[in-house]
């Protein structure tokens, strides 16, 4: 017996009797005697609930959260905070505990949680369907690339180099499958800049802002997609569709993008959620879950999940994709966080993280050996080029407890000196201040230990 | 009826309570110099309206979800016996260690060396599946379990493909969860069924029959759909491995034998864990999941990027922990970042907590409650209405068919589902497998009482006594929910997917 099960030997003894076998043994008759386990698996053995409290406890210590150090670190997930009442409300076991709601008459609350949920990612996408949450961004922009595939039966996706780049690897994971090819499109001054597009091009697939940080005009990329024939799919920022034009008003097909930062913890990746939003035509080809409204046999209003015939568990092998999960509890602290933000709130959030991050900017860019890396318009997240190795400048903030942005060299080799920098709401001018004075001390060292070492090491440190 | 009692009953959306400025948001003071917002963001790229969100204030909005959540049955209330789903209590240490801020509160770009403790629990827990499945090699990255499956197939097309093997064909029992076929034509290939035999294991001739050198893989659940163990399992291996196909094994039900047997052993070269189900990750009303993957060493160089790798320490030091990137025959990534590592913390407390002898007891008494209750709806003549789809000993659940009952009692599966609502029972999963007339299947778990199989089992006979009295109380079932029967086909005819503002 162990501390989440209650057969005593008593009970075990008058079960086994009911059975009608011997022993716990006889019941895995089935299982040939040559496959079972002769020692037992090769694990330590259980422990108190305090004593694995101590371990998870000493292992959370070994890792520099953002609340030990000053983070500006971004790139696709953001330290934003965390209202307390999303922690008393999703921890709530009727939230926290039931499975996908196959029994609506007993699953209201979460229906209708998401329902709510769709009409808030609607608005903030302007696009008229959106589902109940999908697992992340990068694989929601990759189940986007699906829709467009069998949408348009079109060979290659022309994808901008602004897209997160876990997406683009992730599209590429999935379109090998599809014996479809994935063509990058150039960033030029920070901004996308498409090819010519071919009559075979399924989908432009851009992010909003993208991951240098800059704002796209969305209207003239989705125009661009759309006189080739091709859908348009944005991977956006939720907290910037606070103040920039919606998707849907820009014309993109699909809006899909990373849900962590409606109210969900960091959690190192996840779980979080990714949005999922599309225009009329692709209702029925849109994956995963989607709640409707209904009404019930005495009239009553009522939810359910709806458009069934999509999935899998009805459609097997011609459903519109295999996944057949939400995020849902992930998708609640998302609703329940814009319903926090409010209409007004949310636009003010919007215009705080921009006035900062214009600060934050213009800070930096005044240090000597820091020059923006473009200059176009910006939301939260802004990327600079160092006039020194950035590793070894990270290293130096670091000792400082700073924590100055994402380097961008593994991605971007021609900007093997861009550093990525986050504003967060959590983040304030005095914070902003110290990155600046730690950043300018740390590049001014190392600038100078470069002058005093011109046998080319710097190159070395490019990683 | 009060109009606050109808104002639980029918609660507005959140959308519905809001009132011109009303909220719950203050923002943190603005301490930068104000720019003009024209210079920031030209006028062309912003919205001309905001977002027409709720304007609630926090207390509505505690009020308005707390009421929701009342409308939702949920795991810790009762009973929750849905086959396929392994709905076990969920332990309040894994949200506790979950929470901490060294885990809830670290960046996933956090750089390696300063996010250690991170790096170790994923190689631990990675070590810990790859010993429960006897697959040594594990990716942590998929989301779910049919995530998993996408990443198992991918890396089945990787293998044949590396050996210059073009292959078009994946079979799947006709018992398989929907995701399997659903994911073989995700990842490029064709589905092609294999039939069942008379006691509900795969037929073999079938099986011999379809594996050619056009396949590249069988995807099986073992214990199986039906909830039973495939005695043949050794030379279905024979059979597949025989063609050179890879041979999958959806781990849905792997609660059943943790401990016990492993895949490994069995011939698998790849299987895919369901953390929320065998590992207690809370389901969340629909997600989170996470679906991890266990290879052989022939798969191994293809897993997805990142892994995560341990360096032996130096002069007595720790070792280091890292991620590898640099894997050239992987298929890439499924996902962004690490995967779903909050729900690794919960997984890796729970083995920790349990131990060897602890999961090997977990898939015992899973398998001890679903046979005893199979034995105790016996005794009590369920069975003449309700017979199990194959009479044999069963794994950690069981299929019933409501057949008969349809038959002689008229009512349907639907019918006894929604009744057992009344009962203040969660009905199993129905209508699956879909090769079992009116189909019922029902799993225990093991954190389930014997009084609670007990007392299961007495309503299923008293709602097959009422409806030889009357059907039509079943069939008007349920009467005591938030909610009595929905219109399903108006909300697919009609689709209503969002309020209208």
């Amino acid at each position: 017996m162990t501390e989440y099960t209650s057969v005593t030997d008593a009970d075990r003894r008058e079960m086994l009797d009911a059975i009608g076998v011997a022993c716990v043994e006889d019941l895995f008759a089935d299982v040939p005697q040559a496959l079972r386990l002769a020692h037992g698996l090769e694990l330590d053995r259980g422990r108190s609930e305090q004593e694995v409290y101590a371990e998870l406890r000493e292992l959370a210590a070994r890792n520099v959260s953002t609340e030990d150090e000053l983070s500006f670190v971004g790139a696709g997930m953001y330290d934003n905070y965390v209202p307390a009442l999303i922690d008393a409300l999703i921890s709530r076991a009727e939230f926290l505990t039931p499975y996908t709601p196959y029994q609506p008459e007993v699953s209201q609350g979460g229906l209708q949680a998401m329902f709510e949920y769709q009409t808030a990612i609607c608005e903030l996408t302007g696009l008229p369907v959106s589902n109940a949450s999908v697992y992340e961004a990068p694989s929601a922009v990759a189940a986007a690339g699906y829709i467009a595939k069998h949408f348009t039966e079109r060979r290659r996706f022309v994808v901008s180099r602004g897209v997160h780049p876990h997406a683009i690897e992730t599209l590429r994971t999935l379109a090998h499958g599809w014996e479809m090819d994935v063509c990058e499109a150039d960033l030029s001054d920070g901004l996308t800049s498409l090819p010519a597009l071919d009559d075979d091009v399924a989908a432009v697939i851009v992010a909003q802002p993208n991951f240098l940080g800059a704002v796209e005009d969305l209207a003239e990329l989705a125009a661009a997609a759309h006189e080739a024939g091709a859908l348009c799919i944005a991977s956006c920022d939720p907290i910037a569709l606070s103040l920039l034009r919606s998707p849907g008003e820009c014309g993109v097909d699909i809006a899909v993008g990373e849900g962590q930062t409606l109210g969900n913890r960091l959690d190192f990746g996840g779980p979080s959620f990714g949005f999922f939003a599309v225009s009329e035509p692709l209702t029925r080809r849109v994956p995963g879950r989607i709640a409707g409204e209904t009404v019930d046999l005495d009239g009553r209003r009522g939810f359910v999940l709806t458009l069934q015939t999509r999935e899998q568990h009805i459609r097997r092998e011609r459903a519109t994709s295999n996944i057949c999960t939400a995020q849902a509890l992930n998708a609640l602290a998302g609703v329940i966080y814009l319903s926090w933000l409010g209409r007004q709130g949310f636009t003010e959030l919007g215009e705080l993280l921009v006035q900062r991050t214009a600060y934050a900017r213009e800070r930096l860019a005044a240090l000597p050996g820091v020059e923006l890396l473009h200059a176009q318009p910006v939301f939260r997240e802004f990327a600079v080029t160092l006039e020194a190795p950035v590793e070894r400048v990270i290293e130096r903030c670091l000792r400082q407890g700073v924590n100055p942005g994402y380097p961008l060299a593994a991605h971007y080799p021609e900007h093997p000196r861009g550093l990525l920098v986050a504003i967060t709401e959590l983040r304030d001018a005095a914070d902003i201040d110290r990155l600046a004075a730690v950043l300018g001390e740390a590049v001014a060292a190392e600038a100078e230990a470069g002058a005093s070492d011109r046998s080319g090491s710097l190159e070395q440190v490019r990683s | 009826m009060t109009a606050v009692a109808s104002s639980i009953e029918e609660p507005l959306t959140i959308f519905e309570r809001s009132r011109p400025g009303r909220r719950a948001f203050s923002p943190p003071p603005l301490d930068v110099p104000r720019r003009s917002l024209d210079e920031l963001l030209p006028g062309h790229l912003r919205r001309a309206q905001p977002p027409r969100l709720p304007e609630v204030s926090e207390p509505e909005i505690v009020r308005h979800y707390t009421r929701l959540s009342k409308r939702n049955f949920d795991l810790d209330s009762g009973f929750y016996p849905l086959g396929s789903c392994t709905m076990k209590h969920n332990p309040r240490l894994h949200e506790r260690v979950a929470a901490l801020p060294g885990h809830a509160r670290l960046h996933p770009l956090q750089r390696p060396e300063r996010a250690q403790g991170a790096l170790e629990l994923m190689w631990r827990l990675q070590s810990a599946l790859g010993e429960i499945s006897g697959l040594p090699h594990v990716s942590l990255q998929p989301s779910a379990g049919s995530h998993g499956e996408l990443a198992g197939v991918l890396l089945t097309r990787a293998y044949h493909e590396d050996r210059g093997e073009r292959r078009t064909k994946v079979l799947t029992p006709d018992t398989a969860h929907g995701t399997n076929p659903a994911t073989v034509t995700m990842a490029g290939y064709e589905v092609v069924k294999v039939g069942t035999d008379p006691d509900g294991n795969v037929d073999l001739d079938d099986l011999r029959a379809k594996a050619s050198e056009d396949v590249a893989c069988l995807m099986l659940t073992n214990p199986s759909t039906l909830g039973l163990f495939e005695p043949a399992v050794a030379e279905i291996a024979e059979i597949v491995h025989g063609v050179g196909a890879t041979l999958y094994y959806d781990g849905a039900n792997l609660n059943a034998i943790m401990g016990i047997c492993r895949p490994g052993d069995m011939g698998f070269d790849i299987v895919h864990f369901n953390l929320h189900k065998t590992f207690t990750q809370p389901h969340g009303g629909g997600g989170p999941g996470a679906g991890p993957i266990a290879v052989s060493n022939r798969i191994e160089p293809f897993l997805p990027r990142p892994q995560v790798v341990r360096s032996d320490g130096h002069n007595g030091d720790r070792p280091g922990y890292g991620l590898d990137f640099d894997r050239p025959k992987s298929i890439g990534r499924l996902r962004g970042f690490q995967g779903n590592y909050g729900v690794f913390v919960r997984t890796y407390a729970y083995i920790r907590s349990l131990g060897a002898e602890g999961l090997r007891d977990v898939s015992e008494t899973a398998v001890l409650n679903a046979n005893y209750l199979l034995a105790r709806l016996r005794s009590l003549g369920v069975l003449e209405q309700l017979p199990v789809a194959y009479d044999r000993l069963c794994m950690h659940e069981f299929t019933l068919s409501g057949a008969p009952m349809r038959r002689d009692l008229r009512i349907r599966t639907l019918d006894l589902a929604k009744r057992l609502l009344d009962f203040g029972v969660h009905p199993p999963t129905v209508y699956f497998p879909l090769l079992v007339d009116e189909a019922l299947l029902i799993e225990p778990t093991e954190t389930e009482t014997r009084e609670t199989l007990d007392a299961f089992a007495e309503i299923v006979a008293e709602i097959l006594r009422e409806a030889a009295g009357d059907p039509e109380i079943a069939r008007g079932a349920p009467y005591t929910t938030p909610v009595r029967r929905l219109d399903e086909a108006r909300a697919a005819r009609r689709p209503v997917l969002k309020q209208e503002l």
